[in-house]
């Protein structure tokens, strides 16, 4: 099965520096837009246009054993739209916080659509935060206080509060 | 035409395109993320916008033209619209995505095939504006001249 994944690095040298972030959404705009802003806030970027993709990326897809390592082990945060045909953000949230590997990793679901009980619904189930589309630049700086130092594998939280 | 004259040209259209509500704040977000590493963004972007919305378009018109419309389908297709049009900052289309969800909702056929053709007329006036912008750009570029930011 072909699968495709989009990865780029900012300018900086990659010295394992740079936090690593899964970006998914299905609009081809939308992951290109939020691509440069986590380029521009010095992060590398993987996309994924849906769920699975995603899940894959992680490891966590249907056909892999759960011990494979993957390249996904080094990621800081991962940033998902909400509505997505097939599996939703929601959905691929609750499956992120189910496996015990991926679990510890920072979630952050985005959406156009301001909805208290989608919102609290991501957050029960362990969203680190709730962002409206389209994301600015400043959304994204915001970003950086979430994302799981991996030189320090503590449970800690980084930012306290919102 | 000098490269001043030009560049205030640039200037005062752009200015009349927020004025007028084609753009929004989005758009000039757009414009800040672009760099020497990434020169074309905008255009890229923008014509990702382009080829996406004519495709929703016409998937539009035929699922409209169906004996049974499918709403949910109309709905999905006019949502992809309205987020891609609110990414860009194409404020006016995005606008008449709006009230093409509540036709939808309230499954109003008539009201559906209004916002087409609005949406459809929104969109073909952003496209020209929109490339009459790039084409000033160039202009001024091919003069040796630099792109005045907006504030």
């Amino acid at each position: 099965m072909a699968v495709s994944y989009s990865s780029s690095s900012s300018k900086e040298m990659d010295y394992g520096e740079e936090p690593h972030v899964l970006a998914v959404d299905d609009s081809l705009i939308d992951r290109k837009l939020i691509e440069k802003l986590l380029k521009n806030s010095a992060c590398k970027v993987t996309t994924a246009e849906n769920g699975p993709r995603a899940l894959e990326y992680l490891g966590l897809g249907d056909e892999q054993p759960d011990n494979l390592k993957s390249s996904a082990s080094k990621i800081n945060l991962i940033i998902t739209d909400y509505c997505m045909p097939g599996m939703t953000g929601y959905e691929l949230l609750k499956k992120i916080k189910e496996s015990s590997t991926m679990k510890e990793i920072p979630v952050v679901i985005m959406s156009s659509e301001n909805i208290p009980t989608r919102i609290n619904k991501c957050l029960e189930e362990g969203a680190q935060e709730f962002m409206l589309k389209p994301l600015q630049q400043s959304d994204v700086k915001k970003l950086r206080c979430h994302m799981l130092k991996f030189s320090k594998p503590c449970n800690s939280r980084l930012c306290l509060g919102r | 035409m000098e490269v001043g004259q030009l560049q205030r040209q640039l200037v005062d259209y752009t200015a009349s395109l927020y004025n007028e509500g084609f753009l929004d704040d989005q758009f000039t977000q757009l414009q800040q993320l672009q760099d020497e590493s990434n020169p074309d963004f905008v255009v890229e972007v923008v014509s990702l916008f382009f080829e996406d919305s004519e495709k929703l378009l016409n998937e539009l018109a035929r699922v409209l033209d169906q004996q049974a419309v499918d709403f949910r389908r109309i709905d999905a297709h006019v949502h992809q619209l309205k987020g891609s049009s609110s990414s860009i900052g194409a404020q006016r289309v995005k606008n008449v995505c709006i009230a093409f969800r509540n036709f939808c909702e309230e499954q109003n056929v008539e009201g559906c095939l209004k916002c087409l053709q609005n949406v459809k007329h929104e969109y073909s006036l952003v496209k020209n504006k929109l490339e009459t912008l790039f084409r000033l750009e160039q202009q001024i570029l091919a003069a040796g001249g630099s792109i005045p930011m907006m504030e």
